[in-house]
Protein backbone atom coordinates (compact mmCIF):
# COMPACT_ATOMS: atom_id res chain seq x y z
CA UNK A 1 0.00 0.00 0.00
CA UNK A 2 2.65 2.42 1.04
CA UNK A 3 4.55 1.57 -2.15
CA UNK A 4 1.42 2.06 -3.88
CA UNK A 5 1.11 5.26 -2.59
CA UNK A 6 4.85 6.07 -3.37
CA UNK A 7 4.41 5.39 -6.54
CA UNK A 8 1.08 7.49 -7.31
CA UNK A 9 2.92 10.40 -5.59
CA UNK A 10 5.96 10.09 -7.89
CA UNK A 11 3.92 10.23 -10.78
CA UNK A 12 1.92 13.39 -9.77
CA UNK A 13 5.54 15.03 -9.15
CA UNK A 14 6.48 13.95 -12.67
CA UNK A 15 3.42 15.73 -14.23
CA UNK A 16 4.30 18.86 -11.63
CA UNK A 17 7.79 19.36 -12.81
CA UNK A 18 6.67 18.44 -16.54
CA UNK A 19 4.19 21.27 -16.56
CA UNK A 20 6.59 23.36 -14.60
CA UNK A 21 9.21 22.53 -17.59
CA UNK A 22 6.78 23.52 -20.33
CA UNK A 23 7.33 27.64 -19.90
CA UNK A 24 11.13 27.72 -19.37
CA UNK A 25 11.21 24.99 -22.52
CA UNK A 26 9.16 27.41 -24.57
CA UNK A 27 10.07 30.86 -23.12
CA UNK A 28 13.48 31.72 -24.82
CA UNK A 29 14.03 31.62 -28.34
CA UNK A 30 16.20 29.55 -28.91
CA UNK A 31 14.74 27.04 -26.38
CA UNK A 32 11.50 27.54 -28.88
CA UNK A 33 13.48 26.46 -31.64
CA UNK A 34 15.22 23.49 -29.96
CA UNK A 35 11.80 22.82 -27.97
CA UNK A 36 9.95 22.59 -31.26
CA UNK A 37 12.80 20.53 -33.58
CA UNK A 38 12.01 17.61 -30.11
CA UNK A 39 8.26 17.96 -30.46
CA UNK A 40 8.39 17.49 -34.16
CA UNK A 41 9.88 14.62 -34.41
CA UNK A 42 7.97 13.13 -31.36
CA UNK A 43 5.11 13.72 -33.21
CA UNK A 44 6.55 11.83 -36.23
CA UNK A 45 7.39 8.92 -33.80
CA UNK A 46 4.50 8.53 -31.59
CA UNK A 47 1.76 10.35 -34.06
CA UNK A 48 2.44 9.82 -37.26
CA UNK A 49 3.34 5.78 -37.13
CA UNK A 50 0.11 5.23 -35.36
CA UNK A 51 -1.95 6.91 -38.25
CA UNK A 52 -2.23 3.34 -40.33
CA UNK A 53 -2.98 1.47 -37.55
CA UNK A 54 -5.65 3.62 -35.70
CA UNK A 55 -7.43 3.46 -38.85
CA UNK A 56 -7.78 0.09 -39.27
CA UNK A 57 -8.56 -0.56 -36.13
CA UNK A 58 -10.78 2.42 -36.40
CA UNK A 59 -12.57 1.06 -39.41
CA UNK A 60 -13.05 -2.33 -37.92
CA UNK A 61 -14.53 -1.02 -34.88
CA UNK A 62 -17.20 0.96 -36.89
CA UNK A 63 -18.00 -2.47 -38.72
CA UNK A 64 -18.34 -4.54 -36.22
CA UNK A 65 -20.52 -1.77 -34.20
CA UNK A 66 -23.49 -1.38 -37.19
CA UNK A 67 -23.34 -5.07 -37.53
CA UNK A 68 -23.42 -6.09 -33.58
CA UNK A 69 -26.38 -3.50 -33.49
CA UNK A 70 -28.35 -3.52 -36.74
CA UNK A 71 -30.23 -6.84 -35.93
CA UNK A 72 -31.80 -5.47 -32.76
CA UNK A 73 -32.61 -2.27 -34.44
CA UNK A 74 -34.31 -4.37 -37.79
CA UNK A 75 -36.43 -6.23 -35.01
CA UNK A 76 -38.01 -2.23 -34.38
CA UNK A 77 -37.81 -1.52 -38.09
CA UNK A 78 -35.43 1.23 -37.66
CA UNK A 79 -31.92 -0.01 -39.37
CA UNK A 80 -31.06 3.61 -40.40
CA UNK A 81 -30.48 4.22 -36.61
CA UNK A 82 -27.38 2.06 -37.02
CA UNK A 83 -25.69 5.19 -37.93
CA UNK A 84 -26.84 7.43 -35.30
CA UNK A 85 -25.59 4.32 -32.86
CA UNK A 86 -22.25 4.22 -34.41
CA UNK A 87 -21.82 7.92 -34.95
CA UNK A 88 -22.58 8.57 -30.96
CA UNK A 89 -20.51 5.35 -29.62
CA UNK A 90 -17.95 6.39 -31.80
CA UNK A 91 -17.41 10.27 -31.05
CA UNK A 92 -18.18 10.00 -27.62
CA UNK A 93 -15.69 6.89 -26.65
CA UNK A 94 -14.25 4.31 -28.91
CA UNK A 95 -12.73 6.99 -30.96
CA UNK A 96 -10.53 8.36 -28.33
CA UNK A 97 -10.24 4.69 -26.35
CA UNK A 98 -9.16 2.52 -28.63
CA UNK A 99 -7.21 5.20 -30.59
CA UNK A 100 -5.26 5.46 -26.96
CA UNK A 101 -5.02 1.84 -26.70
CA UNK A 102 -3.10 1.46 -30.13
CA UNK A 103 -1.21 4.83 -29.42
CA UNK A 104 0.10 2.96 -26.05
CA UNK A 105 1.45 -0.24 -27.76
CA UNK A 106 2.77 1.91 -30.52
CA UNK A 107 4.34 4.98 -28.92
CA UNK A 108 3.87 4.63 -25.27
CA UNK A 109 5.94 1.07 -25.03
CA UNK A 110 8.70 2.77 -27.47
CA UNK A 111 9.11 5.63 -25.20
CA UNK A 112 9.39 3.98 -21.75
CA UNK A 113 12.06 1.55 -23.71
CA UNK A 114 13.92 4.35 -25.30
CA UNK A 115 13.90 6.39 -21.68
CA UNK A 116 14.65 3.01 -20.08
CA UNK A 117 17.57 1.69 -22.05
CA UNK A 118 18.99 5.51 -21.74
CA UNK A 119 18.82 5.16 -18.09
CA UNK A 120 20.77 2.28 -17.95
CA UNK A 121 23.43 2.99 -21.02
CA UNK A 122 24.08 6.45 -18.47
CA UNK A 123 22.99 8.53 -20.43
CA UNK A 124 20.27 10.48 -18.24
CA UNK A 125 23.16 11.17 -15.34
CA UNK A 126 25.03 12.50 -18.39
CA UNK A 127 22.40 14.70 -19.82
CA UNK A 128 22.45 15.83 -15.70
CA UNK A 129 26.11 15.94 -16.02
CA UNK A 130 25.43 18.57 -18.74
CA UNK A 131 22.78 20.63 -16.80
CA UNK A 132 20.19 19.49 -19.00
CA UNK A 133 17.20 19.00 -17.72
CA UNK A 134 15.85 15.16 -18.56
CA UNK A 135 12.24 16.17 -17.69
CA UNK A 136 12.50 19.61 -19.83
CA UNK A 137 14.54 17.32 -22.47
CA UNK A 138 12.72 14.49 -22.67
CA UNK A 139 9.59 14.33 -20.78
CA UNK A 140 8.29 17.77 -22.22
CA UNK A 141 8.25 17.17 -25.97
CA UNK A 142 7.19 13.70 -25.47
CA UNK A 143 3.70 14.52 -23.35
CA UNK A 144 3.08 17.46 -25.36
CA UNK A 145 3.51 15.63 -28.76
CA UNK A 146 1.25 12.43 -27.18
CA UNK A 147 -1.43 15.73 -26.09
CA UNK A 148 -1.57 17.05 -30.01
CA UNK A 149 -0.93 13.99 -31.96
CA UNK A 150 -3.75 11.54 -29.66
CA UNK A 151 -6.40 14.70 -30.67
CA UNK A 152 -5.37 14.22 -34.00
CA UNK A 153 -4.98 10.71 -33.91
CA UNK A 154 -8.59 10.25 -32.60
CA UNK A 155 -10.24 13.03 -34.97
CA UNK A 156 -8.91 10.68 -37.96
CA UNK A 157 -9.92 7.34 -36.21
CA UNK A 158 -13.86 9.28 -35.66
CA UNK A 159 -13.39 9.03 -39.11
CA UNK A 160 -12.63 6.29 -39.78
CA UNK A 161 -15.02 4.25 -37.78
CA UNK A 162 -17.89 6.01 -39.20
CA UNK A 163 -16.60 4.79 -42.69
CA UNK A 164 -16.15 1.43 -41.36
CA UNK A 165 -19.65 1.72 -40.28
CA UNK A 166 -20.96 3.08 -43.31
CA UNK A 167 -19.09 0.50 -45.92
CA UNK A 168 -20.78 -2.63 -43.16
CA UNK A 169 -24.11 -0.82 -43.58
CA UNK A 170 -24.32 -0.34 -47.62
CA UNK A 171 -22.94 -3.56 -47.98
CA UNK A 172 -24.60 -5.75 -45.32
CA UNK A 173 -27.80 -3.60 -44.60
CA UNK A 174 -28.33 -2.06 -47.71
CA UNK A 175 -28.37 1.42 -45.89
CA UNK A 176 -27.61 4.02 -48.82
CA UNK A 177 -24.90 6.22 -47.56
CA UNK A 178 -26.32 9.28 -48.25
CA UNK A 179 -28.92 8.09 -45.49
CA UNK A 180 -25.88 7.07 -42.98
CA UNK A 181 -24.92 10.43 -43.04
CA UNK A 182 -27.34 12.16 -42.98
CA UNK A 183 -28.57 10.00 -40.06
CA UNK A 184 -24.82 10.17 -38.38
CA UNK A 185 -24.74 14.56 -38.78
CA UNK A 186 -28.20 15.01 -37.51
CA UNK A 187 -27.68 12.87 -34.47
CA UNK A 188 -24.41 14.04 -33.46
CA UNK A 189 -23.80 17.71 -31.78
CA UNK A 190 -20.39 19.02 -31.31
CA UNK A 191 -20.18 18.53 -27.83
CA UNK A 192 -19.98 14.78 -28.76
CA UNK A 193 -16.93 15.85 -30.88
CA UNK A 194 -15.65 18.14 -28.37
CA UNK A 195 -15.80 15.88 -25.45
CA UNK A 196 -14.19 12.78 -27.48
CA UNK A 197 -11.59 15.51 -28.20
CA UNK A 198 -10.88 16.38 -24.50
CA UNK A 199 -10.76 12.69 -23.54
CA UNK A 200 -8.18 11.74 -26.22
CA UNK A 201 -6.18 15.14 -25.25
CA UNK A 202 -5.53 13.88 -21.79
CA UNK A 203 -5.00 10.04 -22.65
CA UNK A 204 -2.03 11.11 -24.54
CA UNK A 205 -0.94 13.09 -21.36
CA UNK A 206 -1.35 10.35 -19.64
CA UNK A 207 0.14 8.15 -22.15
CA UNK A 208 3.27 9.76 -22.65
CA UNK A 209 3.58 11.12 -19.12
CA UNK A 210 3.12 6.77 -17.45
CA UNK A 211 5.92 5.69 -20.34
CA UNK A 212 8.45 8.63 -19.48
CA UNK A 213 7.83 7.65 -15.53
CA UNK A 214 8.32 4.26 -15.76
CA UNK A 215 11.32 4.59 -18.60
CA UNK A 216 13.08 6.82 -16.33
CA UNK A 217 12.50 4.37 -13.20
CA UNK A 218 13.67 1.43 -15.05
CA UNK A 219 16.81 -0.22 -12.63
CA UNK A 220 18.62 -3.00 -13.04
CA UNK A 221 19.47 -3.48 -16.90
CA UNK A 222 18.05 -4.83 -20.08
CA UNK A 223 15.44 -7.16 -17.77
CA UNK A 224 14.47 -3.81 -15.71
CA UNK A 225 13.44 -2.27 -19.71
CA UNK A 226 11.63 -5.20 -20.53
CA UNK A 227 9.59 -5.31 -17.19
CA UNK A 228 8.89 -1.40 -17.00
CA UNK A 229 7.95 -1.77 -20.83
CA UNK A 230 5.13 -3.94 -20.56
CA UNK A 231 4.53 -2.38 -16.70
CA UNK A 232 3.83 0.48 -18.83
CA UNK A 233 1.14 -0.85 -21.40
CA UNK A 234 -0.74 -2.36 -18.32
CA UNK A 235 -0.77 0.76 -16.13
CA UNK A 236 -1.47 2.60 -18.65
CA UNK A 237 -4.72 0.99 -20.00
CA UNK A 238 -5.77 0.55 -16.45
CA UNK A 239 -5.26 4.24 -15.94
CA UNK A 240 -7.17 4.87 -19.45
CA UNK A 241 -10.04 3.11 -18.69
CA UNK A 242 -10.56 4.81 -14.98
CA UNK A 243 -10.23 8.55 -16.48
CA UNK A 244 -12.39 7.43 -19.06
CA UNK A 245 -15.21 5.97 -16.23
CA UNK A 246 -14.57 9.54 -14.33
CA UNK A 247 -15.04 11.75 -17.50
CA UNK A 248 -17.93 10.19 -18.68
CA UNK A 249 -19.48 10.58 -14.86
CA UNK A 250 -18.66 14.14 -15.01
CA UNK A 251 -19.98 14.64 -18.61
CA UNK A 252 -23.18 12.64 -17.55
CA UNK A 253 -23.58 14.46 -14.64
CA UNK A 254 -23.36 17.98 -16.02
CA UNK A 255 -25.62 16.65 -18.73
CA UNK A 256 -22.78 17.07 -21.75
CA UNK B 1 48.66 25.86 -0.07
CA UNK B 2 45.83 27.38 -2.27
CA UNK B 3 42.19 27.51 -1.35
CA UNK B 4 40.55 24.16 -1.86
CA UNK B 5 38.54 24.18 -4.73
CA UNK B 6 36.25 21.25 -3.22
CA UNK B 7 36.15 19.43 -0.24
CA UNK B 8 34.65 16.63 1.15
CA UNK B 9 34.00 16.95 5.01
CA UNK B 10 32.71 14.11 7.11
CA UNK B 11 31.14 12.37 4.23
CA UNK B 12 28.79 9.07 4.91
CA UNK B 13 26.48 6.82 2.48
CA UNK B 14 25.04 3.86 2.88
CA UNK B 15 22.92 1.53 -0.03
CA UNK B 16 20.45 -0.44 2.39
CA UNK B 17 22.99 -2.22 4.59
CA UNK B 18 26.35 -1.75 2.21
CA UNK B 19 28.40 1.44 3.75
CA UNK B 20 30.48 2.58 1.05
CA UNK B 21 31.77 5.54 2.88
CA UNK B 22 32.00 6.51 6.39
CA UNK B 23 33.52 9.55 7.46
CA UNK B 24 34.95 10.45 4.59
CA UNK B 25 37.56 13.32 4.17
CA UNK B 26 39.29 15.15 1.09
CA UNK B 27 40.34 18.28 -0.41
CA UNK B 28 40.82 18.59 -4.54
CA UNK B 29 42.91 21.76 -5.04
CA UNK B 30 42.55 23.85 -8.42
CA UNK B 31 45.18 22.52 -11.00
CA UNK B 32 45.71 19.56 -10.02
CA UNK B 33 45.22 16.23 -11.41
CA UNK B 34 43.92 13.56 -8.33
CA UNK B 35 43.59 10.31 -9.15
CA UNK B 36 41.16 8.36 -7.04
CA UNK B 37 41.99 4.57 -6.88
CA UNK B 38 40.48 1.81 -4.86
CA UNK B 39 39.01 -2.26 -5.50
CA UNK B 40 36.31 -2.66 -7.90
CA UNK B 41 32.86 -1.82 -5.98
CA UNK B 42 35.07 0.25 -3.35
CA UNK B 43 32.70 3.31 -4.56
CA UNK B 44 35.33 5.14 -6.77
CA UNK B 45 32.59 5.94 -10.30
CA UNK B 46 30.07 6.88 -6.86
CA UNK B 47 32.13 9.82 -6.00
CA UNK B 48 32.01 11.19 -9.06
CA UNK B 49 28.18 10.87 -9.04
CA UNK B 50 27.91 12.41 -5.11
CA UNK B 51 30.79 15.50 -6.39
CA UNK B 52 28.30 16.14 -9.40
CA UNK B 53 25.25 15.92 -7.17
CA UNK B 54 23.48 13.28 -8.41
CA UNK B 55 23.66 11.49 -5.46
CA UNK B 56 22.45 12.72 -1.91
CA UNK B 57 24.74 11.43 0.99
CA UNK B 58 23.72 10.46 4.17
CA UNK B 59 25.95 12.81 6.41
CA UNK B 60 28.59 15.38 6.09
CA UNK B 61 29.21 18.00 3.30
CA UNK B 62 30.50 18.19 -0.08
CA UNK B 63 32.00 22.15 -0.86
CA UNK B 64 32.87 23.65 -3.94
CA UNK B 65 34.60 26.80 -3.56
CA UNK B 66 33.18 26.76 0.24
CA UNK B 67 29.62 26.49 -1.22
CA UNK B 68 27.73 23.35 0.49
CA UNK B 69 26.51 21.49 -2.44
CA UNK B 70 23.23 20.36 -1.13
CA UNK B 71 22.57 23.56 -0.70
CA UNK B 72 22.35 24.94 -3.77
CA UNK B 73 19.29 25.81 -5.75
CA UNK B 74 18.53 24.74 -9.69
CA UNK B 75 20.72 27.56 -11.18
CA UNK B 76 23.80 27.03 -8.54
CA UNK B 77 23.79 23.48 -9.06
CA UNK B 78 23.34 23.68 -13.28
CA UNK B 79 26.38 26.44 -13.52
CA UNK B 80 28.47 23.99 -11.56
CA UNK B 81 27.74 20.92 -13.70
CA UNK B 82 28.04 23.13 -16.80
CA UNK B 83 31.85 24.01 -15.61
CA UNK B 84 32.49 20.02 -15.33
CA UNK B 85 33.23 18.00 -17.84
CA UNK B 86 32.63 14.39 -17.00
CA UNK B 87 33.78 11.29 -19.14
CA UNK B 88 31.58 8.49 -18.35
CA UNK B 89 33.04 4.81 -18.01
CA UNK B 90 30.95 3.84 -20.75
CA UNK B 91 31.33 6.78 -22.66
CA UNK B 92 27.48 7.61 -22.11
CA UNK B 93 27.15 9.12 -26.03
CA UNK B 94 23.54 9.38 -26.67
CA UNK B 95 22.24 6.30 -28.92
CA UNK B 96 19.78 8.17 -30.95
CA UNK B 97 22.53 10.75 -31.78
CA UNK B 98 25.41 10.38 -34.11
CA UNK B 99 28.53 12.18 -32.86
CA UNK B 100 28.03 15.32 -34.36
CA UNK B 101 24.62 15.96 -32.39
CA UNK B 102 25.85 14.42 -29.75
CA UNK B 103 28.59 16.96 -29.24
CA UNK B 104 26.75 19.93 -30.33
CA UNK B 105 23.98 18.76 -27.67
CA UNK B 106 25.53 20.50 -24.74
CA UNK B 107 26.40 23.83 -26.86
CA UNK B 108 23.28 24.23 -28.33
CA UNK B 109 21.61 24.23 -25.16
CA UNK B 110 23.42 26.05 -23.19
CA UNK B 111 24.32 29.19 -25.62
CA UNK B 112 23.44 31.36 -28.73
CA UNK B 113 26.05 30.04 -30.85
CA UNK B 114 25.00 29.55 -34.32
CA UNK B 115 24.59 26.53 -36.11
CA UNK B 116 27.84 26.77 -38.41
CA UNK B 117 30.42 27.60 -35.40
CA UNK B 118 28.98 24.82 -33.34
CA UNK B 119 29.31 22.68 -36.06
CA UNK B 120 33.08 23.86 -36.69
CA UNK B 121 33.89 23.10 -32.38
CA UNK B 122 32.66 20.28 -33.40
CA UNK B 123 34.88 19.60 -35.69
CA UNK B 124 38.10 20.89 -34.07
CA UNK B 125 37.11 18.14 -30.70
CA UNK B 126 36.63 15.46 -33.05
CA UNK B 127 39.55 15.55 -34.83
CA UNK B 128 41.49 16.50 -30.61
CA UNK B 129 40.50 13.16 -30.00
CA UNK B 130 40.60 11.40 -33.83
CA UNK B 131 37.26 10.57 -34.22
CA UNK B 132 37.02 13.79 -37.25
CA UNK B 133 36.15 10.98 -40.02
CA UNK B 134 33.20 9.13 -37.93
CA UNK B 135 31.63 12.94 -37.73
CA UNK B 136 28.35 11.09 -38.92
CA UNK B 137 28.39 7.82 -37.08
CA UNK B 138 25.88 6.51 -34.46
CA UNK B 139 27.66 5.45 -31.00
CA UNK B 140 27.04 1.75 -32.06
CA UNK B 141 28.79 1.57 -34.80
CA UNK B 142 31.49 3.23 -32.94
CA UNK B 143 34.16 0.56 -31.27
CA UNK B 144 34.04 0.84 -26.82
CA UNK B 145 38.00 2.92 -27.01
CA UNK B 146 35.85 5.09 -29.66
CA UNK B 147 32.85 5.91 -27.48
CA UNK B 148 35.28 6.65 -24.53
CA UNK B 149 37.16 9.13 -26.90
CA UNK B 150 33.72 10.85 -28.14
CA UNK B 151 32.54 11.14 -24.85
CA UNK B 152 35.45 12.69 -23.60
CA UNK B 153 35.25 15.27 -26.69
CA UNK B 154 31.50 16.13 -26.03
CA UNK B 155 33.03 16.57 -22.10
CA UNK B 156 35.18 18.92 -23.47
CA UNK B 157 32.59 21.03 -25.93
CA UNK B 158 31.44 23.38 -22.91
CA UNK B 159 35.43 24.21 -22.49
CA UNK B 160 35.30 22.78 -18.76
CA UNK B 161 38.13 23.73 -15.88
CA UNK B 162 37.43 21.04 -14.31
CA UNK B 163 37.28 16.76 -15.45
CA UNK B 164 36.16 14.18 -13.88
CA UNK B 165 37.12 10.91 -15.94
CA UNK B 166 35.66 7.88 -14.61
CA UNK B 167 37.83 4.90 -15.68
CA UNK B 168 38.93 6.52 -18.59
CA UNK B 169 40.99 3.51 -19.82
CA UNK B 170 39.49 0.45 -18.18
CA UNK B 171 39.03 -1.90 -21.03
CA UNK B 172 40.94 -0.57 -23.57
CA UNK B 173 44.36 -1.68 -25.34
CA UNK B 174 47.19 0.01 -24.87
CA UNK B 175 47.96 2.31 -27.34
CA UNK B 176 44.36 3.62 -26.94
CA UNK B 177 45.32 3.88 -23.23
CA UNK B 178 48.28 5.61 -24.17
CA UNK B 179 46.28 8.09 -26.35
CA UNK B 180 43.38 8.92 -24.17
CA UNK B 181 46.41 9.52 -21.32
CA UNK B 182 47.68 12.15 -23.42
CA UNK B 183 44.72 13.41 -23.88
CA UNK B 184 44.27 14.08 -20.44
CA UNK B 185 48.12 15.05 -19.87
CA UNK B 186 47.64 17.52 -22.30
CA UNK B 187 44.21 19.10 -21.23
CA UNK B 188 45.87 19.96 -18.02
CA UNK B 189 48.86 20.90 -19.89
CA UNK B 190 47.46 23.10 -22.08
CA UNK B 191 44.37 24.16 -20.02
CA UNK B 192 45.58 23.88 -16.75
CA UNK B 193 42.40 21.92 -15.71
CA UNK B 194 42.12 20.65 -12.61
CA UNK B 195 41.13 16.35 -12.82
CA UNK B 196 39.42 13.98 -10.58
CA UNK B 197 40.75 10.99 -12.51
CA UNK B 198 38.86 7.07 -11.24
CA UNK B 199 41.04 4.48 -12.55
CA UNK B 200 42.94 1.01 -10.99
CA UNK B 201 45.18 0.76 -13.93
CA UNK B 202 48.36 1.85 -11.86
CA UNK B 203 50.34 2.41 -14.78
CA UNK B 204 48.24 5.57 -15.48
CA UNK B 205 47.48 6.57 -12.31
CA UNK B 206 51.22 6.91 -11.91
CA UNK B 207 51.75 8.86 -15.10
CA UNK B 208 48.62 11.19 -14.60
CA UNK B 209 48.48 12.33 -10.96
CA UNK B 210 49.95 14.70 -9.16
CA UNK B 211 48.21 13.25 -6.13
CA UNK B 212 46.78 9.91 -5.71
CA UNK B 213 44.14 8.59 -2.99
CA UNK B 214 43.17 4.71 -2.24
CA UNK B 215 39.84 4.13 -1.26
CA UNK B 216 39.30 1.54 1.11
CA UNK B 217 36.66 0.57 3.45
CA UNK B 218 34.74 3.90 2.83
CA UNK B 219 37.40 5.94 3.64
CA UNK B 220 40.49 7.73 2.13
CA UNK B 221 43.20 5.00 3.50
CA UNK B 222 46.21 6.82 1.71
CA UNK B 223 46.75 9.84 0.27
CA UNK B 224 49.75 11.39 -0.81
CA UNK B 225 52.16 11.96 -4.20
CA UNK B 226 53.17 9.88 -6.63
CA UNK B 227 56.58 9.82 -5.11
CA UNK B 228 55.37 9.07 -1.43
CA UNK B 229 52.95 5.94 -3.22
CA UNK B 230 55.97 4.37 -4.69
CA UNK B 231 58.01 3.96 -1.61
CA UNK B 232 55.42 4.39 1.21
CA UNK B 233 55.75 0.79 3.36
CA UNK B 234 51.64 1.44 4.19
CA UNK B 235 50.98 -2.48 3.54
CA UNK B 236 47.91 -1.33 2.32
CA UNK B 237 49.34 0.82 -0.38
CA UNK B 238 51.98 -1.65 -0.96
CA UNK B 239 49.80 -4.44 -1.59
CA UNK B 240 47.47 -2.77 -4.32
CA UNK B 241 50.17 -0.54 -5.70
CA UNK B 242 52.50 -3.95 -6.85
CA UNK B 243 49.14 -5.88 -7.56
CA UNK B 244 49.64 -8.96 -4.66
CA UNK B 245 47.10 -11.64 -3.56
CA UNK B 246 49.02 -11.14 0.40
CA UNK B 247 47.50 -8.62 2.16
CA UNK B 248 45.27 -6.21 4.08
CA UNK B 249 43.41 -5.39 0.61
CA UNK B 250 40.51 -7.41 0.37
CA UNK B 251 38.17 -6.95 -2.24
CA UNK B 252 34.30 -6.41 -0.75
CA UNK B 253 32.61 -8.71 -2.67
CA UNK B 254 35.41 -11.36 -0.66
CA UNK B 255 34.07 -9.86 2.35
CA UNK B 256 30.30 -11.11 2.83
CA UNK B 257 30.15 -14.63 4.15
CA UNK B 258 30.89 -16.74 1.05
CA UNK B 259 32.01 -19.59 2.93
CA UNK B 260 29.09 -19.04 5.17
CA UNK B 261 26.53 -18.69 3.19
CA UNK B 262 27.86 -22.11 0.87
CA UNK B 263 28.28 -23.98 4.21
CA UNK B 264 24.96 -22.37 5.80
CA UNK B 265 26.64 -21.24 8.87
CA UNK B 266 28.41 -18.04 10.10
CA UNK B 267 32.20 -17.95 9.42
CA UNK B 268 33.68 -18.04 12.76
CA UNK B 269 31.50 -21.37 13.36
CA UNK B 270 34.42 -23.05 11.35
CA UNK B 271 35.44 -26.13 13.24
CA UNK B 272 38.56 -25.41 14.78
CA UNK B 273 41.99 -26.27 13.65
CA UNK B 274 40.66 -25.90 9.98
CA UNK B 275 42.28 -22.96 8.21
CA UNK B 276 40.44 -20.00 7.46
CA UNK B 277 40.71 -18.68 4.07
Amino acid sequence: MRAAIEFFGDFVYLLLDTLRAIMPALSTSRGRVLAWRNIWIQMNRIGVESIPIVCLVMFCIGAILAMQIAPELARFGIVPVTADVVALATFREMGPLVSAVVMTGFGGAAIAAEIGTMVVGEEIEAMEAMAIDPIRFLVVPRVLAGIVMMVCLTALGDLAAMFGGLVASALLLHLGALQYIHHALAILKVGDFLTGLVKAGVFGMLITAIACFLGLKVRGGAEGVGINTSKTVVFTIVALIVVDLIFTSVFFYLGV
Amino acid sequence: MPEPLIQLQGISKSFGDTRIYHDLNLDIFPGETLVIMGGSGSGKSTLLRVLMGHLKIDAGKVLIRGRTLDEMNRGELDSWRKSVGVLFQSGALFNSMTLRENLALPVREHTDLDDETIDLMVQIYLQLVGLREHIDKLPAELSGGMKKRGGLARALMMQPRILFYDEPTAGLDPVSTAQINELIMNLKNKMGATSVVVTHDMQSAFKLADRLALLFDGKFAAVGSVEEFRTTTNPLVRQFVDGRLDGPFVNPSDQCSYKAQLLGRKINEVPHGQKET
